[in-house]
């Protein structure tokens, strides 16, 4: 523990756990700790619902959903905004790496280009946890980037999401912008347009559909647990989220609550693909594809 | 496989007199082959093509003329032969020719928007721009639609676009390749309209075709190519009167050749 107690957002956190005169642990171990069953020091949610079976489950979560959103629970306010600000951010993140990335890798002809496409591909399916862990020791006391002091901060989500995210985005953005470029590649020529100076062309141009790609990253980002939990330690008011709050609640059996807090997570996760294919069908429309 | 008389005329260098000073014309192909995969698809190509004339490579599918014409512009290196423009620059090169295809490559933007990357693309400031767009899109009958996205015009306006942009960029050698080959004979005679005016402006044409009719009303000399050989170069009246080569004859006549 003492090579963990100097971290600044440590620090807060176990103020905060003293102000509301909970728990004295520190954090980390907060956080491993209210996975185990009959730990009623963690009470995370002011909403508690008594046990309940199988059968008025779904109806209770469904009904605790709405309870949380009606009521303006702060708490789950709070919960909500981190997990979106964590995973925009590391969307957007990603996006700035993975959007010229993809492209270069597109246009150019290089060698080893086949191994890099080979390699975006598969790292579009990096395990969280493998990730979380990556980072963790990177940013642990003992690790590189140990003096910054990331670690159980929201930044070092934001880290490991991005990690997550970006082959997501770069693989989908050069698949996205090869075939644009097969179309337009004698234009291009043509009109003395070189390959640094059509990245930027092709992905103006390919704008609707490179949505989709960013909108993949955010579907990763929004529902992954393992990373953040892993490097953010699922610290109350510091580095709880939606996904991490689910799997703790799930553990201390507050099955409702995990179902209620589930039905928000895929109701805003609709909310942004929705979105995403309206601005893409009023395009395809006013545009002409 | 039949002989291929090759019948070549040789007075269009004398022609070229009006050609400006900075001229990156006359262009020289000597003994220009290309072959894709060991297939030999065009043969020891030697053609000069000289300031002022309309030139139509004419001749049934898979001649070779669109590969002709790639090289030429150079989107396309030739596998052996030598491609030789009058100006080494290779920057002033490509500001001076321009290209429009069978089927138009436009950007997904505005219709003005498409001109003005080309300029921008060009090197022209952003202020001098505006002007020169407008004029392009007017020359063409576009100066209506320049806020429409380009994707959503028919194929004869997208076609038209794509002259304008062309007509921007003030080229003085212009490749069109097919460019009415999908547009009915209304959309065909705007295109060939604005053909005309690029002609009148100066701007030396290279048009491939295989449409008889529009070769006859642009064509001042013929380059007829067969089976990746050229094998006939006249002037358009005498090579429409009397051709001398058997295949152009057989051409004209409207054989199908193979």
């Amino acid at each position: 523990m003492n090579t963990l107690k100097n971290q600044p957002g440590q620090g807060l956190a176990i103020a905060n756990v003293n102000l509301r005169g909970s728990s004295t642990v520190p954090p980390a171990q907060t956080a491993r700790m209210g996975a185990l069953p009959g730990n009623r020091e963690e009470q995370p949610l002011r909403i508690r619902h008594p046990a309940f079976r199988m059968d008025v489950m779904f109806t209770q979560s469904f009904g605790t959903a709405f309870e949380l959103i009606a009521t303006l629970d702060a708490q789950l306010f709070a919960i909500v905004g981190l997990s979106l600000q964590v995973s925009v951010i590391a969307v957007a993140v990603a996006a700035v790496i993975g959007l010229p990335l993809g492209a270069f890798v597109a246009v150019f002809d290089f060698r080893g280009r086949s191994a890099a496409i080979a390699l975006l591909n598969t790292l579009m399916g990096l395990p969280p946890v493998v990730v979380g862990l990556i980072v963790y020791l990177m940013l642990s006391r003992a690790g590189p980037l140990g003096p910054f002091g990331l670690l159980f901060t929201p930044t070092a989500m934001v880290i490991a999401q991005s990690i997550l995210v970006l082959p997501i985005i770069a693989a989908l953005t050069r698949q996205t912008v090869a075939d644009l470029y097969g179309e337009y590649t004698e234009q291009l020529q043509s009109l003395g347009v070189g390959p640094v100076r059509a990245i930027p062309t092709l992905l103006w141009d390919g704008r609707y559909s490179l949505l989709t790609a960013i909108l993949a990253g955010f579907g990763r980002a929004i529902a992954e647990v393992g990373a953040v939990l892993i490097v953010g330690g699922n610290i109350n008011h510091v580095t709880r989220v939606m996904t991490t709050t689910i799997a703790l609640e799930t553990s201390k059996g507050n099955l409702a609550i995990a179902l209620g807090l589930g039905i928000i997570l895929l109701a805003l996760a609709l909310a942004v693909n929705a979105g995403a294919l309206f601005v893409q069908g009023v395009a395809q429309r006013v545009e002409g594809g | 496989m039949s002989k291929l008389a090759l019948v070549i005329d040789k007075p269009f260098e004398e022609q070229s007199k009006t050609a400006p000073h900075d001229s990156i014309l006359p262009l020289v192909l000597d003994g220009v082959c290309f072959d894709i995969n060991g297939h030999r698809l065009l043969d020891r190509i030697s053609l000069t093509l000289c300031h002022g004339v309309r030139t139509v490579l004419l001749g049934p599918n898979g001649a070779g003329k669109s590969l002709l014409l790639r090289l030429c512009h150079g989107l396309l290196q030739p596998t052996t032969g030598r491609i030789q423009w009058s100006d080494n620059d290779s920057r002033r090169l490509h500001k001076k020719q321009a290209m429009v295809f069978q089927r138009p490559v436009l950007l997904r933007r505005s219709v003005a928007a498409n001109v003005a990357y080309a300029l921008a693309v060009k090197g022209v400031s952003n202020d001098r721009r505006r002007p020169m767009v407008a004029r392009a899109l007017e020359e063409v009958g576009l100066a209506q639609l320049a806020r429409r996205p380009a994707r959503v015009l028919s194929s004869g306006e997208q076609q038209r676009l794509a002259l304008a942009r062309a007509w921007a960029l003030e080229p003085e050698v212009l490749f069109l390749d097919e460019p009415t080959a999908n547009l009915d004979p209304g959309a065909t005679r705007l295109i060939e309209e604005t053909i005309n005016a690029f002609h009148r402006q100066g701007t030396k044409i290279v048009l491939v075709t295989h449409d008889l009719g529009q070769a006859r009303r642009h064509a001042d000399e013929i380059v007829f190519l067969h089976r990746g050989r050229l094998v006939e170069r006249s002037m358009a009246a005498a090579f429409f009167k009397r051709p001398r080569s058997d295949e152009a004859k057989a051409f004209l006549a409207g054989e199908l050749l193979d």
